[in-house]
């Protein structure tokens, strides 16, 4: 199936999870937002969210900034 | 939003020991400094500072040039009534007072009393009534801001303290600034002073510029009067005032008034004197505290006085005056609200400015 | 003591520096723990899925408050929407609104920023708008709820110093929230200039990232800081005109 990952079209296998997703990408958990079709996530969610087909989610993290 | 917080923040400070307390080396670091604040404020207004009157005055003439040029405006205010329902110790239209005739212009006569008034040169006039709560003297004013308001450009009132709306209606019928004292800071003495009346409501009193200001009041003038009360903490509070709707309402010009009160009747003497020393320290207090503050002076003062002041941070005064009701029409009219010093007519003050090198400013604006 | 406060936290270096724009952003810590500086902006970005990842917060010490920027936001909605993202961090409630539409010269949009301040404040965020210094913006900011503001000295980047300082001394004179300096800064000679003027603190990115020696550079900047802290609160001396009075003006109270 296909979701929108930080804009870009992903294939995702059937039941990838976030959390499964975020480790098989090698993302340190640390410092990560997510936000999941508009809606904020909390680390303590992650867990709870499956991938379903037309998904958006952003990863985002802190970068150097002035 | 009240500016009485801030005023309790300093009852229970020590103000009158901390004025004791002032060193000269701290007048003069003030002195220099180009922002002051509160407290070295209070610290011009110390016995000490009273040392350094000559510096003071360099500074303040300095900086009131800059900020307002070598102009002084001019003004007279219109009695319209002496009718007054309060009980002002120290005023002659105190409703106990019956030594006086109480009389309210007709419609014809405050034509003819701005008529006459405007024949002088005149573009701002103050119009004052004594205290007559409710509707019908509102709708009276109302009545005559439309016939006052043909012959001058700027009208002020000085009368008693109203409502933001009703603040609000007087400025949508021409009128573009307020006047109103506090008269005394001090709370018990004001309770002393107003025994009856309306106007013992401190606080209703003490927010009325407020309310001035949020009702789109261009100018807002207050002031203690001077000598009921121990002054440097009364010029403290009107300082602290000023700034507090200086700070807030960027839209409307802040002024203060610095009047001196005299005898009143049934022999009434003020309480706490203050001399012509004090006055002065009082005028270079406010301009080296608030560098855009408006200050007014009134014809209380001698011709002689007023025309030494001038140089010192003065940015308006009053002339041709008579402050009883009906004055300006009636040669013989009496009983004005308080005696005035400086009898000259605006035509000779005029000329008194531009021999000190001022300019006499008539109309600061035209409403279009 | 004279500390600095803002939202509820008490701050002794009135340098606060961007983490944008280092070669290296390990100096970061170094920069960090020779001046103690305490304050230090980022940004928030999506993560680059195809490179390895790196994370500027790996460089900050954890005691330091992070206060991230809403850069990207082109309208206050944008920048709610990356200061809520930004707190669901969990690295603290404050925020640095930036909102700029204008790509020339990345001027900030006051009317946006005061709408986001309100939001945002309302929401218990801890707000340091970044604004062009205007008198009644800053006054609408104060309204707002913001708890410092952040006037630009001269457009982000240029290093052009203090342009807007007779605003800004305005801004310190008739505002009560701190005023801190931010923008344009290019040398630590302006950044006493902006504290000897009042300022509360200045904010200092490009000068230092961009320095040769950009640790160098840090420690010069902090003692610029104090040092004209210090002037201010010394309140310099001037010279009075007295000699001027030739014709006393209060000459006629001798009686
Ligand atoms: S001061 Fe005003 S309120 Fe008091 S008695 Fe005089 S006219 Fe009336």
């Amino acid at each position: 199936m296909t979701v929108t990952i930080n804009g870009e079209q992903v294939e995702v296998a059937t039941g990838t999870t976030l959390i499964s997703y975020l480790k098989e990408k090698e993302l340190p958990m640390e410092g990560l937002i997510i936000e999941y079709n508009g809606t904020i996530i909390y680390q303590d969610d992650w867990e709870k969210i499956e991938f379903i087909e037309g998904d958006k989610i952003e990863i985002l993290t802190f970068v150097g900034g002035g | 939003m009240s500016f009485y917080p801030l005023l309790q923040k300093y009852k229970d400070f020590a103000l009158i020991e901390s004025l004791q307390k002032v060193t000269p080396q701290q007048v003069a670091a003030i002195l220099r400094k180009d922002r002051l604040q509160a407290q070295d404020f209070l610290a011009l207004l110390s016995p000490t500072a009273s040392s350094f009157l000559e510096e003071m005055a360099q500074k303040a003439n300095r900086l009131t040039i800059q900020h307002f040029g070598r102009t002084v405006q001019l003004y007279t205010p219109l009695y319209l009534s002496n009718l007054c329902v309060n009980r002002c110790l120290y005023c002659n239209f105190n409703h106990l007072n019956e030594s006086i005739n109480r009389r309210r212009l007709s419609p014809e006569e405050i034509e003819a009393e701005a008529k006459a008034i405007a024949h002088t040169g005149l573009k701002q006039v103050l119009l004052l009534t004594g205290d007559v709560p409710g509707q019908e003297p509102l709708q009276y004013l109302v009545k005559a801001l439309d016939i006052v308001n043909k012959h001058f450009t700027s009208i002020s009132i000085e009368i008693n303290a109203l409502s933001t709306d009703d603040y609000a209606l007087l400025v949508n019928h021409g009128v573009d600034g307020l006047t109103i004292y506090q008269e005394v800071y001090d709370e018990s003495t004001y309770e002393e002073l107003h025994p009856k009346g309306p106007k013992r409501d401190y606080l209703w009193r003490l927010d009325a510029p407020e309310r001035g200001c949020q009702a789109g009041m261009r100018r807002v003038n207050i002031g203690t009067l001077l000598g009921l009360h121990h002054w440097p903490t009364e010029v403290f509070f009107t300082g602290l005032h000023a700034q507090y709707l200086q700070d807030r309402y960027l839209d409307t010009e802040i002024s203060i008034s610095i009047p001196r009160i005299k005898a009143g009747p049934e022999g009434y003497q003020p309480q706490a004197p203050v001399s012509d020393r004090d006055l002065v320290q009082i005028i270079l207090a406010f301009r080296l505290f608030m560098p855009r503050l408006g200050i007014t002076l009134s014809t209380r003062e001698s011709a002689s006085l007023r025309d030494n002041l001038i140089p010192l941070g003065v940015t308006k005064l009053s002339s041709g005056v008579n402050t009883a009701v009906g004055g300006h029409i009636d040669e013989d009219a009496q009983d004005g609200q308080f005696t005035i010093s400086d009898e000259r007519s605006t035509e000779e003050i005029s000329q008194m400015l531009i021999q000190q090198g001022y300019q006499p400013v008539f109309q600061d604006w035209h409403n279009l | 003591m004279d500390k600095l406060i803002i939202g509820d936290l008490e701050i002794r270096n009135r340098l606060f520096i961007g983490s944008g724009k280092f070669a290296n952003e390990a100096i970061i810590k170094d920069i960090m723990a020779e001046t103690g500086v305490e304050v230090v902006t980022v940004a928030l970005r999506r993560v680059d899925l195809k490179n390895s990842q790196n994370n500027v917060l790996n460089h900050i010490p954890k005691e330091t408050i992070l206060m991230p920027n809403t850069s990207g936001a082109r309208t206050a909605e944008e920048a709610v929407r990356i200061a809520r993202l930004a707190r669901a961090s969990g690295c603290g409630n404050w925020i640095k609104i930036e909102v700029i539409s204008d790509n020339k010269y990345l001027l900030p949009d006051n009317n946006e920023t005061i709408k986001a301040t309100e939001i945002l404040s309302a929401e218990g965020f801890v707000v340091l708008p970044y604004m062009h210094p205007d008198l009644y913006a800053a006054k609408a900011l104060e309204k707002a709820g913001a708890a410092a503001i952040m006037p630009l000295g001269a457009p982000i980047g240029t290093n052009r110093g203090l342009k807007t300082k007779e605003i800004i001394r305005i801004l310190i004179e008739e505002c009560t929230l701190p005023i801190i300096v931010d923008a344009g800064i290019g040398k630590p000679s302006e950044a006493l200039e902006a504290m000897e003027m009042g300022a509360a603190a200045v904010l200092v990115n490009t000068a230092i990232a961009t320095a040769g020696d950009p640790l160098l550079m840090a420690k010069a900047f902090s003692q610029a800081v104090q040092a004209g802290r210090q002037a201010f609160l010394a309140q310099p001396g001037q010279t009075v005109d007295y000699a001027r009075a030739s014709s006393p003006l209060t000459g006629f109270l001798q009686d």
